[in-house]
């Protein structure tokens, strides 16, 4: 039952300053309570990993947490450029480090396998890889033709939300996997954040739902709500309205910082910041359901 | 209804015109806005066993609404299946089962090369910063057939992109052959004023023009001297039964069909 925590207690334990962070979900799942409460500790000089930066790293850049980013695409996803992000790296402030979403999440692939490198048929678009060292080619030793490779990323902590999770972290997700799976095996630490905490006969009711096994797992942070205003298959939708605000509002610093100090650093945690964001939001972003019929497991 | 039909706006054009290229049958790796628009347009008419999948990993996606991002679990509801982003890129298009991939970028040169990542000669320091590839390097080297799908604006069309964020035919000539890339590389670039496709050489070439629009149009919006078929062949209007599937069914609210004309 230990590692059942709240998401404060399990990012003051487990992120330190200067670590590789990998807060992962290709525009679902995104944990955005996580990212909030980074910023609240301020935390400094991390590196922050992700295929799309989204606004989880838009912001807390503008918070002044990290000193690099590792991406493969960098943009306001549906909406257009992710502002802050860029014009650090624009203005020299921000190391960044670019993929293509493949290798991006090759490395990765690589990291949550144990091994040391990825291989990859070339491309031949060669901009990009004379550009980061990281890639390189070596020779098929079977065929003595080229491959790229890409060394493994381990990151020093991974943070997942997941639909559902049972205390010791055994952790269910349904809906578009992205890199979830791939991120927690790589890492060093794994922070699983759930909309909802069950008992384990639900996980083992449906075991092949189950992409996290809770002995990689080191905190549960039940946080519902945790991945708005991106979303959560199954719970709520994606907050488009904001995605074109925040669009506004990182164009101007003195809007950024009014943001960050009202609905970040003005709250305590994700369900303050629910409340607050009001009855007509959460209404807005309720969806209707769409069941999946039941399998036969069968007795054995 | 005639006169709706005889007004139609440059994305409605670029959208129809891309989906009468796909066939029937096709496995589709789509993106969001215009090429999501295109496919399920094509699914529509003549294209009925089109199977759409996603980079996020979605295979076969049945969307009843415009995907607000590639993320979208609209894309997931009622799809044939979800996997990884590894496996989606390893699994189907690395090993060459994906027919069709859709690009576009701020740039795409005379042979078809695309550019996604900056403006300007020095990475370090762009002019513009754009997103970078996402899931186009791989796409363009490893589809069967790739369509790009892009206003026809001369900044858009350089002899030469600022920067190689996907291969088209590289610098012309036998050079993709040699390059052992599994995929055919771009096919047709559809733009508001035609259609190009790569001659023998891999340049890309005015094939068709779309009713109305001329070749002047066309080489006054194209950075380079852009070499025109000798037979060159007017686009179908599009039809009634196109628009009215995109404007009724697909956009009724223009959120990508807005602009143009």
């Amino acid at each position: 039952m230990a590692k059942l925590m709240t998401l404060s207690k399990a990012i003051r334990e487990f992120v330190n300053d200067g670590d590789l962070i990998y807060a992962a979900g290709f525009t679902h799942l995104i944990p955005f309570a996580a990212g909030h409460e980074i910023i609240r500790q301020q935390k400094r000089d991390l590196i922050l990993a992700r295929a799309t930066p989204d606004l989880i790293y838009d912001q807390i850049v503008a918070a002044g947490c990290a000193r690099k980013v590792i991406f493969s695409y960098m943009g306001n996803p549906g909406v257009g450029s992710l502002r802050i992000v860029r014009k650090e790296i624009e203005n020299g402030k921000l190391e960044w480090e670019e993929y293509s979403h493949f290798s991006m999440i090759s490395r990765l692939q690589a990291g949550a396998t144990g091994l040391p490198f990825m291989p990859m048929n070339p491309t031949a678009a060669k901009d990009l890889e004379s550009l980061n060292s990281e890639y390189r080619m070596v020779k098929d030793p079977y065929s003595g033709k080229d491959v790229v490779v890409v060394p493994a990323l381990k990151p020093d902590v991974a943070i997942v939300h997941v639909q559902r999770a049972d205390a010791e972290g055994n952790a269910q997700i349904w809906g578009i996997i992205g890199e979830q799976k791939e991120a927690a095996f790589a890492s060093g630490h794994v922070i699983l954040t759930a909309e909802e905490i069950v008992e384990e006969d639900v996980i083992r009711s449906d075991p092949n739902r189950t992409i996290i096994p809770g002995f990689i797992v080191d905190a549960v942070c039940h946080t519902p709500y945790c991945a708005h205003p991106s979303y959560t298959q199954g719970y709520y939708d994606r907050d488009n309205v904001f995605y074109l605000e925040w669009d506004q509002i990182s164009k101007d610093e003195m809007a950024t910082k009014n943001y960050l100090e009202e609905w970040i650093y003005g709250v305590n945690d994700r369900i303050e910041y629910w409340e607050k964001l009001g009855v007509e939001t959460h209404k807005r972003l309720q969806i209707k359901k769409r069941m999946s019929i039941p399998v036969d497991y069968g007795c054995y | 209804m005639n006169n709706q039909a005889n007004h139609v706006a440059s994305p409605e054009l670029l959208t129809i015109n891309a989906a009468r290229l796909l066939r029937d049958g096709d496995v589709v790796f789509v993106g969001v806005g215009l090429p999501n628009l295109a496919c399920n347009l094509a699914k529509r008419t003549h294209a009925p066993n089109l199977v759409m999948i996603y980079e996020a990993g979605v295979i076969g996606a049945q969307p009843v609404r415009l995907p607000l991002s590639i993320g979208d679990p609209t894309l997931v509801s009622g799809a044939l299946s979800v996997c990884s982003m590894y496996d989606i890129f390893a699994f189907y298009l690395q090993r060459g089962n994906v027919d069709v991939g859709f690009l576009g970028g701020a740039q795409i040169d005379r042979f078809g090369n695309i550019n996604a990542t900056i403006i300007g000669s020095d990475y370090y320091h762009p002019k513009v910063r754009l997103p970078g590839s996402g899931g186009s390097m791989e796409i363009s080297a490893w589809a069967n057939r790739c369509y790009i799908i892009t206003p026809h604006q001369k900044r858009r069309f350089p002899e030469r992109v600022d920067f190689r964020t996907s291969a088209g035919f590289l610098d012309g000539g036998d050079e993709r052959k040699k390059a052992d890339l599994r995929g055919a590389g771009p096919q047709a670039v559809v733009t508001d004023i035609g259609i190009l496709e790569p001659d023998e050489n891999g340049e890309l070439t005015l094939v068709s023009l779309h009713p109305g629009k001329t070749e002047e149009q066309a080489r006054e919006n194209t950075g380079w001297a852009l070499k025109t078929v000798n037979n060159i062949k007017v686009t179908d209007h599009p039809t009634e039964n196109e628009l009215q599937i995109l404007r009724v069914e697909l956009d009724p609210d223009r959120i990508y069909l807005k602009g143009g004309e």
